[in-house]
């Protein structure tokens, strides 16, 4: 029983097959991005070696802080590890493992924002920090309408576990295709995008402007845990999206289509937009996405 | 060969130290990443911060004021890290050797594996160097 939970979140749905898909996933991205400007691009082994590679560096550790410094990406990487082996499992098995395990699910897909926050705070570079309150303002924007889209979720299917939305989709269709399914796929769907920190909300990590601003301080190995969790984040979000919004068919192939889909509308958004500056991000997860979401609620209330 | 060194060859990370250059090598090494000459095929990629960086890409006459930086930088990167000089500048201080704040080349500073004359270079020539920077790093 023991070994079986192991491999559960070691080994499938959880750590070795999310990652692997995570990284694949990550080719995916930086294929189509290429594409898209006319590129050739890496690959598809490229994110594994940049994976292999970090792991063989020097890792630099700020004097004095070195626990907390290292000790973030763990936190991240298990939480998002924790939820992609929870989704696994409710898919393999259709029940759900806790009650109520929709709001652990809201709960540890905060965490790795959390930990980055934490990581690079300890790092106590100037840049990180403008990094740091970048990303605790954009944290701030995306919450409250992921989770007012989640509201949605909740009032159609009236439970709080996922195999019981799994299943009220199985016998009434998707939920996209009611009228607030579609605005919480949508507010959902924007959210999510931040919360990977891709293009139009990657205020916290600009490249050109504060150099990978939470990450500037990280070398090797922590490095790589980090760039890791993201790629995990990016198997787990599309997933739970399809898990809330598009369950209405869960055979192996509709999943597996449906995953690229999302995944390569998350690439094109990202590759079509220019970078917010961070009051534009909030002011549109604020004053466009919130009361977007707040009519979704209203209209599932009414049961459109 | 062992593994480390392996996926060290198949993904590059740059880091771009612009130490007084006259922007030309700048824009060349730009270049690089457009369509037309696409490096991130091999892996390689322009990054922000040099704690992440495996290669330093120098470009400028290094002088006077530029010397303690660019030591520091390279005192900054994570090990191993490849430095590679990028135009006549920085391989041999070009037509700016007798100048009066100009006083070491580069590779008595650093310990330079790969030199890429030219003013500036060729991206073609930039890419053969860095694919040279990176068979020395098999030899070692
Ligand atoms: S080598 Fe030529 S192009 Fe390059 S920085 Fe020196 S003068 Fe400018």
């Amino acid at each position: 029983m023991f070994f079986k939970q192991l491999f559960y979140y070691l080994i499938f749905p959880g750590f070795l097959f999310a990652s692997v898909v995570g990284l694949l996933a990550g080719w995916v991205d930086r294929k189509v991005s290429a594409r898209i400007q006319y590129r050739v691009g890496p690959p598809w082994y490229q994110n594994f070696v940049d994976i292999i590679k970090l792991f063989g560096k020097e890792i630099i550790t700020p004097p004095g802080r070195a626990f907390t410094f290292l000790f973030a990406p763990l936190m991240g990487i298990v939480s998002s590890t924790i939820v992609a082996s929870f989704l696994g499992l409710v898919l393999l098995n259709s029940q759900s493992i806790f009650f109520a395990d929709l709001i652990i699910v809201i709960y540890l897909l905060t965490v790795p924002a959390i930990s980055l926050i934490i990581g690079a705070s300890a790092s106590a570079n100037p840049l990180a920090s403008i990094g740091v309150s970048r990303e605790i303002k954009m944290v701030l924007g995306y919450e409250l309408p992921f989770i007012l889209s989640l509201a949605i979720v909740i009032i159609k299917a009236g439970s709080l576990r996922l195999a019981d939305i799994i299943n009220y989709q199985l016998l009434n269709g998707s939920l996209a295709l009611s009228w607030s399914g579609a605005i919480g796929l949508i507010v959902a769907f924007l959210c999510i995008q931040a919360k990977l920190g891709f293009v139009p909300f990657d205020a916290p990590e600009a490249d050109q402007e504060i150099m990978c601003g939470t990450l500037i301080e990280y070398s090797g190995l922590p490095l790589a845990i980090f760039r890791l969790t993201r790629f995990i984040l990016l198997y787990t979000l599309p997933l739970f999206l399809i898990i809330i919004f598009l369950s209405g068919d869960i055979k192996l192939t509709s999943l597996g289509i449906k995953f690229l889909l999302i995944l390569v509308a998350i690439i094109l958004v990202k590759n079509t937009n220019p970078r917010l500056r961070i009051d534009q991000a909030i002011r549109f997860f604020w004053k466009i996405l919130t009361p977007l979401a707040v009519l979704g609620v209203i209209l599932a209330f009414l049961g459109k | 060969m062992s593994i480390k060194i392996k996926a060290l060859s198949k993904s590059p990370w740059v880091f771009h130290v612009s130490a007084a250059s006259c922007n030309n090598c700048d824009i060349e090494i730009l270049d690089c990443f457009t369509p037309r000459f696409d490096v991130e095929r091999f892996g390689v990629q322009l990054i922000g911060s040099v704690r992440h960086a495996d290669a330093l890409v120098v470009t400028g006459v290094i002088n006077k004021k530029t010397i303690p930086l660019v030591k520091k930088v390279y005192e900054q990167a994570s090990k191993p890290c490849l430095v590679i000089a990028v135009g006549t500048c920085s391989c041999s201080q070009h037509m700016f050797r007798f100048g009066y704040n100009v006083i070491e080349p580069l590779d008595k500073i650093l310990p330079v594996s790969v030199y890429i004359p030219g003013c500036p270079p060729k991206p073609e020539a930039i890419i053969l160097g860095i694919v040279k920077a990176l068979g020395t790093l098999k030899k070692k």
